[in-house]
This record gives structure tokens, C-alpha cells and sequence, in this order.
């Protein structure tokens, strides 16, 4: 092989998508030359029979749609049972995130843990300690909300520089579902916490049934607020890979902490200052200071497409530039979108209204001309917060921060409609 | 005023905490036992509250950690490949690639402690008795540096242990920092900038996985119990050179495909199967110890393998039940499995990988 074939086979899904745009726009165009024979002529499925129910007791999606799927990046960390995959969000619309392409993070893999033998503890400062099964906590009143779920180390690859070329690799670390499940206020009432006394400096410690024992202390103030004792996602039961069959759901807030195959909960009146609350999850600063108790996801959003693994395939005209964005602090209330690389904004469209600590898809219908593009999108939350720049945030933070980077993500869309992951001036 | 930063916008802490008079009980669940509690309730606090009764010398950690957690960690704690490091990186964290470890960068000796002995070593977490976790930590400690080798870590001497960065961590500010200047108030949307430049791409970098190439892996792995399947039929084939080892059913096969997850973190199997902690194990069953190509076997294996030892289902099920009982010196460091049904199942399911 030689060096240029090296180059094309490494930029191979940008050629060959390109490529295949050029074709499309042929094929996918309504003015066609002569009559198309997809309409003059019948075709097998309008002639043959299809499947029939139970072809598939659960379905998945059609084979068409094969390629969006979760994909990992394997440098990233020494084996696939201590890693992150990405949710193809280049390739999804709306907001709800599917189950089965919700991006998946295990520190000890995914167990598979059955309701039967499932227990949940309460204990530490608490009246009494408890011990529900599974199905004790399907007699508790229930609540369903929608929230999106975000990796601390979302975009946390980009900090030093434009690295992974997807929005599915630099954004992709994050998921909305509507859950339902008791309010963890409930559990904690249920076991009494006049045990605890004053409860403004008390704490709730939370830790999973698996071999990580992933465990993170959460300020009272919260636990009692809307965190959530989750069991189903989307009407379905939770999939194994985010915890079946209970796992916590903290609204806004990053999404190491919210504990899957949840076993226990201790009321205590101190930060338990566990590995994932030190030596990960901790945010270095320029001086070699870290930042601990970063909880909160800051306001962010993307473009989702186009974007390095969605480029526009038909040519200039009418283009739907589309995105996400998301606030842990509360509802979004509107997104701009540049097509210059920042110099001026326009009001992008919510397709609905933004909600609390849940993603909001926006639009912004464009009669595309055909020329560059430097597209970047930012989002505003109800505290009057604005999605900063990289450089904004470098200058506070510096280069080493890892954690909680929601700079405004640039795309480079060149003329053929490709584009690629770039940082601007 | 409480501790907290103020997250929680337009939320009065006190109608959170100033629970309702009577709080609905439902009187769901039973009260946890005391054993019950605590068998789960071993999380350790940074004031040593909680500290089981033990200890454990800095010498016997050395023995412990070489055989326990050397094969991902190193010898010294340094870290071996892609696996954390644990030890060095003093004096780097406003470099600008910091190296974080326990002796650089981690505040409290109690986690450590609670975390080797909650999840570590990886793929048999829960299973190090309270005095070897004390041995291991002191050990942790001795790689950094930060104790002397004839220490001895107990409940007793566990405070006494200074971490250099105790003091490196402040609490989230982002409200004064950030919050305050990334606002409404100052956020243009007209002419902000006189010229944009592309200053960076990441195609530059190129460390995106191959999209298409990963599409293919993903296929190839959607047709592994095909191929399974195949090599099941072609057994019979092959039995007549290989040492009689019963065709596996596929009940087991399914079964030892189980146990194996606490086999993988180290071993790899199937097509384009590469070494990684431990050797790859395609054809392990029926063939000599100690040969796979490319794969630094301990002198103990080696010596296994010089006194012609063949992994026939005898010497693996022995070696399995206790690697370092069968094998002196093996670099393995894996516990052993307990249960016969697992250990046949697992002989079963790397029977099928040729
Ligand atoms: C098979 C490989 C393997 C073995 C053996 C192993 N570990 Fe680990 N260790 C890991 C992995 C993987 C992680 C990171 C886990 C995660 O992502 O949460 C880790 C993390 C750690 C950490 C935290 C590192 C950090 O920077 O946060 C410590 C401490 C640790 N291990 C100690 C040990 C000790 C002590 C032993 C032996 C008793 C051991 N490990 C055995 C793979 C291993
Ligand atoms: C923590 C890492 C680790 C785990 C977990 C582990 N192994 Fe190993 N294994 C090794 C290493 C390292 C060697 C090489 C031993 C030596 O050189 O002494 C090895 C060697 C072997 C060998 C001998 C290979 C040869 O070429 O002679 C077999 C067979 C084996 N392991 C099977 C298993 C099985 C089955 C499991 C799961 C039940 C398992 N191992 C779990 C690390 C591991």
C-alpha cells in the first residue's frame, strides 16, 4: 500500500461519504431526466408480502440504519471493560435518546443483576436502617421526568486542541430519557431522618452493586430535590449496560454520579471523598490546583448535523442545520447559530420550548449558497448563563481540566458539503 | 450559611430541608440487620472513621502487590502500558501534562485504602482481606516514596501518613469565576470578530477511529457464534490429532462464554485475538504451556513449559483452581475460580477457539 493510499483509506469516510453524496444527489433528486421507474414500475415490496408480526418478538432498527450505532474510541483507555463508547448523535433527531444507542461508561463492566436479587440499604444517620427488594420499590409513588444524562469527560478530548472528528466523538458522552422511579426523598423519609438532625450540612452517600463499587456523596440540598431512584427508561425496563435494574438519575448533574445497579444509600455528615470524587472528576487547573465538587453540567450544545460524520449530500438550496443543547442548571431558553465562525448570530428555532435539565433540539432552516461555512452553535440557559468559547474557558481553566468542557464546537463545511472538527481564531 | 456553593438557582435551602411535619411512611422494605450492614457499609472516610482493625508491613505489601496487581500496575506501581499509573508524577500537575497518582495527586490515604479494597484488584474485587489492604496500601505509600520500607500501615498509624496533595483542591468556584462573566450582558451577536482563522483541524491529529473499519469489526463480531458454530462441527476433525477431549456442548460453551468476562480483562480470544496482560488464548486447549509467540512468560511458566506441561483439562482445571499453587512464579494474578461447573465451562468455551 502506498503512502496515498494510506491517506485516502485514513480520510476514507470522508472521501467515500462525499463521494456517495454526489451520487445520491442523482439518485435522490426529484427532477429526474425521464420517468423514474421506481414509480412507472412495480417494484417486489409492492407486489410480494412482507414479514409477518413476530418476525421480530423485539424489534431493532432496520438494517438500513445499521451504522448508527455506539462506537468506542479504543486509545482511549486500556480495555473496553473499564471504558466509554458515544452516542451517534450525528445521526439522531428529536430528543429522546433511544436505549440501545445511549452511549455506555463501566468501571467494571456491565453485570447483569436480576430483580430477585436485587437489594437496596439505607443506612448511616437514618431512624431505621431499611432493606427494600425490587419490588418493594414499585409500591412507592412514582414520578416520570425527562433528563439527559452527561459524562463529566464530554469534549474533555478537545481541551488542548481540535482531536476527534464526529460529533459523535466530541459530544456523544451524553443521553435524555424519560425515567420513571421513586423520588429519593421518599426512600429517605421512609427511613426517618431525624436521626441526622440539622440537615443542611449532611450528606447522601450512593454506591453500585458492581466490582467498581462506584460510590459519590451527594449533598443533602440535592438528594432531596429531584434526584430520582430510576427503574424504567423510555416505558422499558433500564438495559444492562445503565443498570439494571435500578440506577440513580441526578438531574444536571455529571453522570458518573448517577450509580447504576444502586445497593446502597448512607445519610452521612461528611463527603466520603471516594476515588471518583478525587482522583477522578476533579478538574485541574493551569496552577496544579483542582477543583473538586464540580457537579453541575454547564450550559452546552452542538450542531449535530451537518457535521463531520452527517455532510450535507444534495448541493446548495434549502439545508436544515440542526443541533442539541442542554443546561444542568435549568431549561434552555434559546440557541444562536453562526455560519462564520462566530462574527454574527442568528436566533436558531427550539422545536419546542426548553425543559428542565433536558435536551432541546433546535433548527435553523438556511437556503445554503454553496460556500464555506464555520458553523458553531450556542446555547442560553433561564440563569442568563451563554455557552462560552474555548478560549474563554482556557483562559480560567487552562489546558488540563479534562472534566466539564462546554466551549462552542466549530465545523468546517467546505464547498462538497463535507466538514471536519476545527478550532477558529 | 451552609458550605455548599449555591447550585441549586432559585431554590431556598430551607424549603428543601424543612421537611413536612409527617412525612408519609409507607412502610415498605424491613429493617437492615446488623451483619447486613456491615458487610456493605465499608466505605472509608478521609478522618479514618470506619478503619477496620489490622495492618500490614511495606514487605509483605511488595509480595502482595507483585502478585496482585503487578501485571497492569508494574512492579513499583508506575503503571504497565495503557494501564493507571499509581506511583510517580510528583511536582507535575501544573505541567502540561500532568501525571496524576496516588502519590501526586490523590488528598486522602483513605481512599486508597477504601478503594483497593472495594474494587481492586480488577476482575476480583472484594476479595483482599483487611490486613492485605493495609499491606498494599503501605506499599502504594513506600512506591511514592512517601514512607520508609520498614513501615507498618494499621489503624493505628494511618493518620500519621502526610499526602503531598492534601491541600491541592478548592472547591467549585465556577460561580465567582465563570458564571459572572459568561453572561446575557456580554454575550455579541453582530461583527465580533474582524477575521476568523482556522487555527486548528482535527483531521491534522487523525485519531478518530476508521469509521468504515470499525463498522467491520462490529460485523465481524455480530457473525462470531456463526463461526463458533462452525468450529464446533470441525471438531471431530481435529480430535484425531489433538489429545480425546470431549466435543463441548453447547449449554457449556454458552456458559464458559460467562466466565470467561473474568478471564478478558487480560486475555483476548477469537479472530485477530493479540496478547495483552496475559498471552491470547486461541488453541490453549490440548497444546503445550508457555508457547504463544510474542508473549514474555514468567521463568515459572517457562519452566512449566521446559517440563513439557500441556494444557490438557487435568492441568487446567488445576491451574484454574489455583494458578499460583500450580504454578510457582506465574505472573497471573488471578485468585482462581471456585466452582468446578465454571472452571469445565470455561475449558469448554476455549475449546472452541482454534
Ligand atoms: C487486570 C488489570 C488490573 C489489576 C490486576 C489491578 N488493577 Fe488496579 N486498576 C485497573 C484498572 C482498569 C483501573 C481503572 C478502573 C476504572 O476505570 O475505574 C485500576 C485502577 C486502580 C487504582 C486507581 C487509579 C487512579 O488513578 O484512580 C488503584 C489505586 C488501583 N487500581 C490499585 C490496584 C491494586 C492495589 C491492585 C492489586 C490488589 C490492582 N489495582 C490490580 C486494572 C487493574
Ligand atoms: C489479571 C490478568 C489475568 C487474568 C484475570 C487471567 N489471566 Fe491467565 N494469564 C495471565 C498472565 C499474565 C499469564 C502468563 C503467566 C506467566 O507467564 O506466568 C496468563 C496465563 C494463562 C494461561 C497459560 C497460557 C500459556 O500460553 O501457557 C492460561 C491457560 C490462562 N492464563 C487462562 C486464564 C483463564 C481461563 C482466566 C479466567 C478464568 C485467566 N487466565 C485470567 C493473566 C491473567
Amino acid at each position: 500500500m502506498s503512502m496515498d493510499d494510506l491517506k485516502t483509506s485514513r480520510r476514507g469516510f470522508l472521501m467515500s461519504s462525499a463521494a456517495a453524496g454526489g451520487a445520491l444527489l442523482a439518485a435522490g433528486t426529484a427532477r429526474a431526466e425521464g420517468a423514474d421507474p421506481l414509480i412507472t414500475e412495480v417494484q417486489d415490496w409492492a407486489s410480494g408480502l412482507g414479514d409477518g408480526v413476530d418476525a421480530t418478538p423485539y424489534g431493532m432498527p432496520i438494517e438500513f440504519e445499521a451504522d448508527v450505532v455506539r462506537r468506542n474510541v479504543p486509545w482511549l483507555t486500556a480495555d473496553p471493560i473499564s471504558s466509554i463508547n458515544f452516542t451517534p448523535i450525528h445521526a439522531l433527531d428529536g430528543t429522546i435518546t433511544p436505549q440501545g444507542c445511549a452511549f455506555e461508561r463501566h468501571h467494571s463492566g456491565a453485570i447483569e443483576l436480576r430483580k430477585e436479587d436485587y437489594r437496596l440499604m439505607i443506612n448511616g444517620l437514618v431512624d431505621k436502617p431499611l432493606v427494600f427488594a425490587y419490588a418493594d420499590l414499585e409500591r412507592f409513588p412514582r414520578e416520570n421526568h425527562v433528563y439527559f444524562c452527561e459524562c463529566a469527560a464530554n469534549t474533555g478530548m478537545e481541551w488542548a486542541g481540535a482531536q476527534l472528528n464526529g460529533a459523535q466523538f466530541t459530544h456523544g458522552m451524553i443521553h435524555n430519557m424519560e425515567y420513571s422511579g421513586v423520588p429519593l426523598r421518599t426512600l429517605l423519609e421512609e427511613a426517618g431522618m431525624d436521626a441526622a438532625g440539622d440537615l443542611s450540612d449532611k450528606w447522601v452517600y450512593v454506591e453500585g452493586a458492581d466490582a467498581s463499587s462506584n460510590g459519590r456523596s451527594i449533598p443533602m440540598e440535592k438528594a432531596l430535590d429531584d434526584v430520582l431512584v430510576a427503574f424504567k427508561a423510555n416505558g422499558e425496563a433500564l438495559r444492562k449496560e445503565h443498570g439494571y435494574p435500578v440506577r440513580l438519575v441526578v438531574p444536571g448533574w455529571e453522570g458518573n454520579m448517577w450509580v447504576k445497579w444502586l445497593r446502597r444509600i448512607e445519610i452521612t455528615d461528611h463527603a466520603v471523598e471516594s476515588r471518583e470524587e478525587t482522583s477522578k472528576y476533579t478538574d485541574t487547573l493551569a496552577d496544579g490546583t483542582s477543583r473538586k465538587w464540580t457537579w453541575v453540567m454547564d450550559a452546552k450544545s452542538v450542531v449535530t448535523s451537518p457535521s463531520p460524520q452527517s455532510p450535507i449530500t444534495h448541493g446548495p438550496g434549502p439545508l436544515v442545520i440542526t443541533g442539541l443543547a442542554w443546561s444542568g442548571h435549568g431549561a434552555i431558553t434559546g440557541v444562536d447559530v453562526s455560519i462564520d465562525g462566530g462574527a454574527n448570530w442568528q436566533k436558531a428555532r427550539l422545536a419546542k420550548p426548553g425543559a428542565k435539565m433536558a435536551l432541546t433540539r433546535f433548527y435553523l432552516d438556511i437556503d445554503w449558497d454553496g460556500s464555506e461555512m464555520l458553523l458553531q452553535s450556542r446555547a442560553h440557559d433561564e440563569t442568563g448563563y451563554v455557552q462560552p468559547t474555548k478560549a474563554q474557558l482556557r483562559e480560567v481553566r487552562g489546558l488540563n481540566s479534562v472534566y466539564h468542557n462546554n466551549c462552542i464546537q466549530t465545523w468546517h463545511v467546505n464547498t462538497d458539503g463535507s466538514a471536519e472538527n476545527v478550532e477558529v481564531s | 450559611m451552609s458550605k455548599f456553593p449555591k447550585f441549586i438557582a432559585g431554590t431556598a435551602l430551607a424549603t428543601l430541608i424543612a421537611a413536612p411535619a409527617v412525612a408519609d411512611v409507607y412502610g415498605l422494605g424491613r429493617e437492615a440487620l446488623p451483619e447486613e450492614i456491615a458487610a456493605w457499609n465499608v466505605d472509608i472516610s478521609p478522618d479514618g472513621s470506619n478503619l477496620p482493625e489490622g495492618s500490614g508491613s511495606v514487605e509483605d505489601g511488595e509480595i502482595l502487590f507483585s502478585d496482585n496487581c503487578a501485571a497492569c500496575h508494574g512492579e513499583f506501581a508506575e503503571g504497565a502500558g495503557n494501564w493507571p499509573k499509581l506511583a510517580g508524577g510528583d511536582d507535575t500537575l501544573a505541567n502540561d501534562d500532568p501525571v496524576k497518582t496516588v502519590g501526586s495527586y490523590w488528598p486522602y490515604l483513605s481512599t486508597v485504602f477504601d478503594y483497593v479494597h472495594r474494587s481492586m484488584p480488577f476482575g476480583a474485587a472484594q476479595t483482599l482481606s483487611y490486613d492485605d489492604t493495609y499491606a498494599i496500601t503501605a506499599y502504594i505509600l513506600y512506591s511514592n516514596f512517601l514512607v520508609d520500607d520498614d513501615f507498618v500501615l494499621s489503624k493505628e498509624t494511618f493518620m500519621d501518613v502526610e499526602m503531598p496533595n492534601a491541600d491541592g483542591f478548592i472547591i467549585d468556584d465556577r460561580a465567582e469565576t465563570e458564571y459572572t462573566q459568561f453572561t446575557e450582558a456580554n454575550a455579541c451577536y453582530e461583527n465580533c470578530k474582524d477575521s476568523v482563522e482556522i487555527t486548528m483541524r482535527a483531521t491534522v491529529l487523525d485519531v478518530t477511529p476508521e469509521t468504515e473499519e470499525e463498522a467491520s469489526v462490529q460485523d465481524a463480531s455480530e457473525e462470531a457464534p456463526v463461526e463458533v458454530a462452525a468450529a464446533e462441527t470441525e471438531a471431530p476433525a481435529e480430535e484425531a490429532a489433538a489429545p480425546a477431549m470431549a466435543e463441548p456442548d453447547p449449554e457449556l460453551v454458552a456458559a464458559g462464554e460467562n466466565v470467561f468476562k473474568k478471564c478478558k480483562a487480560c486475555h483476548k480470544v477469537g479472530e485477530g485475538a493479540k496478547n495483552g496482560t496475559g498471552p491470547m488464548l486461541n488453541g490453549i486447549i490440548g497444546h503445550p504451556a508457555g508457547a504463544v509467540e510474542g508473549f514474555k512468560y514468567s521463568s515459572g511458566l517457562q519452566d512449566a513449559a521446559a517440563g513439557g506441561l500441556v494444557w490438557d483439562q487435568a492441568a487446567m482445571t488445576q491451574f484454574l483452581t489455583k494458578p499460583r499453587d500450580f504454578i510457582k512464579g506465574t505472573k497471573m494474578s488471578f485468585v482462581g475460580l471456585k466452582d468446578q461447573e465454571d472452571i469445565d465451562a470455561v475449558i469448554a468455551y476455549l475449546s472452541t477457539f482454534e
